[in-house]
């Protein structure tokens, strides 16, 4: 698991209907037809394959991709799948407006960086534009612009610098 | 400083100084994982646990609920990789036969008031129907717990919600959560802690407020805590002196009332339990299935209700009735009552106890341009198989049965 506070990557802008695609629930990240798989590399093929528009998404990412969605990715069931999906892909952090809770934690336990824009405009980056993401801060910025999020809680970031929850509780 | 209902239930956890936005460490007195998720709380226990993966035996178990028993060999394998694990660690098994692990939580009476339990089933902030804490978390988190007996834990912001007034007769739990699904948003209420009162919250019924309380997911609260009423406490055998309750001076985010006086039947329509309409404004809906069943309505008295409704009579020409009792307990009750023979009768399929259709389980999926109306929780694309998916009280849902469109229980009288 990397430790960099400052991920450089390219940006998915996931849309619905001219804006930021709200409330992709787990069952879209990672339907339940896949639940049983336990081996987080097999994982990554299921990503977004059950939310319309991203079916695809999996051949298409990238090692390094970021993602931008609107308002409570990730609500719906525990399956901490939804988050190792992306781990699988080499996705680096996933960017919201918000976060439903239990895939906050699941992202922070994992050690997978997750960050909470509340403001950011569907229009405020272009689709696979490069951008730079301060995780620490929670700062997403372009050549052209720069928009600040909320930063990780202490709890996020010294399980993120640890790699995980049980290597942070060792 | 007063402090809000789950302050206290997590202040009382962790003798920490807490409250909204704190991050605290919580004593955890039930540990559960269930037959999904479960085999990778074993992998991440096996790979970081160390000779001594488990904190306290009496508190930790599984409950097997979701595929059960194991339809599929992947189910199978994950099934059996955690009654191996469990049995080499004294860990107890509710098996396939025992049915959804949150409902035998509080049936062996292990989550009372008060009281903390974590597990990898996302609703078991159904906890909150007995004013206890509940969380559904994933894997990694549930192993955390199973080997320390903590789990650290930002305290959310609570928000006091009273609903004004007596629904109409006939108007069910579900249709009363139905209501709050409608009146906030997803977003409204995300990450946030609910506190309901009001003459209503004050008098339902044990199953009434588990109803209630297993939707809290579907509004994107941390929980919808019901403070313990009468019906409650004789329950569990407790006075109000045992169980926890807010402090007259706690400081919530934000006090809502919500007016259910005369409330009638209601409905989720696809795509989100949010899309709530009156029933009656569904009526020229057809209906090729119903479920009736879930954490969210599938106690004794759900389907008590259901098989009442249904005595007599018969579901429509190619309906399919599928109706899952939540456990073995309930199960039980429902046979020797001869309740069963009633929805038998009616032409209705009955499924062993569990989780029913909701988590790929083995009744239930819908294909599409199938149109189910079903009793459980969540209706999002693709949740319950490619159809459509209608969320209903039971009265709503054995109506539909019977008249094979979306129908109301008023319908049913004098038929």
């Amino acid at each position: 698991m990397s430790k960099d506070m400052i991920l450089t990557g390219r940006l998915w802008v996931l849309k619905q209907n001219n804006d930021l695609f709200e409330d992709i629930d787990t069952d879209m990240i990672y339907h339940n037809a896949h639940l049983a798989v336990t081996d987080i590399a097999e994982m990554g093929k299921f990503t977004f394959g059950n939310l319309e528009g991203y079916m695809d998404f999996a051949e298409h990412a990238k090692p390094g991709d970021i993602v931008l969605v609107g308002e409570n990715f990730g609500s719906g069931s525990s399956r901490q799948h939804a988050v190792d999906c992306f781990k699988a892909l080499g996705v680096q952090a996933v960017i919201a407006r918000s976060f439903g809770a239990i895939y906050k934690r699941n992202a922070i336990n994992s050690g997978f960086p997750i960050i909470e824009i509340p403001d950011i405009k569907a229009d405020a980056f272009e689709n696979y534009e490069v951008v730079r993401l301060n995780v620490e801060d929670g700062v997403l910025s372009s050549e052209d612009v720069s928009i600040i999020g909320n930063p990780m809680s202490k709890v996020a970031r010294d399980i993120y610098l640890a790699g995980g929850l049980f290597e942070y509780a060792d | 400083m007063g402090r809000t209902l789950i302050e206290k239930i997590i202040f009382l956890h962790s003798k920490e100084n807490c409250s909204a936005g704190d991050v605290v460490w919580m004593q955890i007195d039930n540990r559960t994982a269930r037959d999904f998720a479960g085999a990778s709380v074993v992998g991440n226990l096996e790979k970081y646990g160390g000779d001594a993966p488990i904190d306290d035996t009496s508190k930790t178990f599984f409950t097997f609920d979701c595929n059960v028993p194991a339809n599929t060999i992947p189910y199978a394998e994950n099934q059996h990789r955690i009654r191996l694990f469990a049995k080499k660690h004294g860990l107890n098994v509710y098996d396939v036969d025992a049915g959804i692990g949150s409902h035998v939580v509080i049936e062996e009476k292990f989550g009372k008031p008060g009281t903390t339990t974590v597990g990898t089933d996302s609703h078991l902030n159904i906890m909150g129907a007995v004013g206890a804490f509940g969380q559904g978390m994933g894997d990694t988190d549930i192993a955390y717990a199973f080997k320390t007996g903590e789990t650290w834990f930002e305290v959310p912001e609570s928000i006091k919600l009273t609903l004004i007034g007596t629904p109409a007769n006939k108007t069910e739990a579900k249709d009363v959560a139905l209501a709050v699904l409608r009146r906030f948003s997803q977003h409204e209420l995300l990450g946030k802690s609910i506190e309901i009162y009001g003459e209503w919250a004050e008098k339902a019924s044990l199953p009434d407020c588990i109803t209630f309380s297993s939707l809290a997911t579907e509004m994107g609260a941390i929980i919808a805590l019901i403070p313990p009423n009468s019906n409650v406490l004789d329950y569990f055998g407790m006075k109000q002196d045992d169980a926890v309750y807010a402090d007259s001076g706690a400081e919530y985010a934000s006090e809502y009332e919500l007016d259910i006086e005369g409330l009638e039947p209601l409905c989720a329509a696809p795509p989100a339990p949010t899309n709530v309409y009156p029933v009656s404004e569904l009526s020229d809906v057809e209906v090729d299935g119903v479920f009736i069943g879930s954490c969210t309505n599938g106690t004794y008295e759900d389907i008590a209700y259901a098989a009442e409704l249904l005595k007599g009579k018969k579901v429509a020409p190619g309906l399919m009735l599928k109706v899952v009792p939540a456990t073995r307990a309930t199960w039980a009750r429902l046979l020797e009552d001869g309740l069963l023979k009633d929805i038998f009768d009616a032409g209705g399929i009955v499924s062993n106890a569990g989780c029913g259709g909701c988590a790929s389980g083995q009744i239930g999926m819908t294909g599409t341009g199938e149109v189910q109306v079903s009793t459980s929780n969540r209706n999002f694309k693709g949740k319950q198989g490619k159809g459509n998916t209608y969320l209903t009280g039971i009265g709503t849902a054995a109506a539909s049965a019977v008249f094979g469109r979306i129908a109301s229980v008023h319908e049913l009288e004098g038929v």
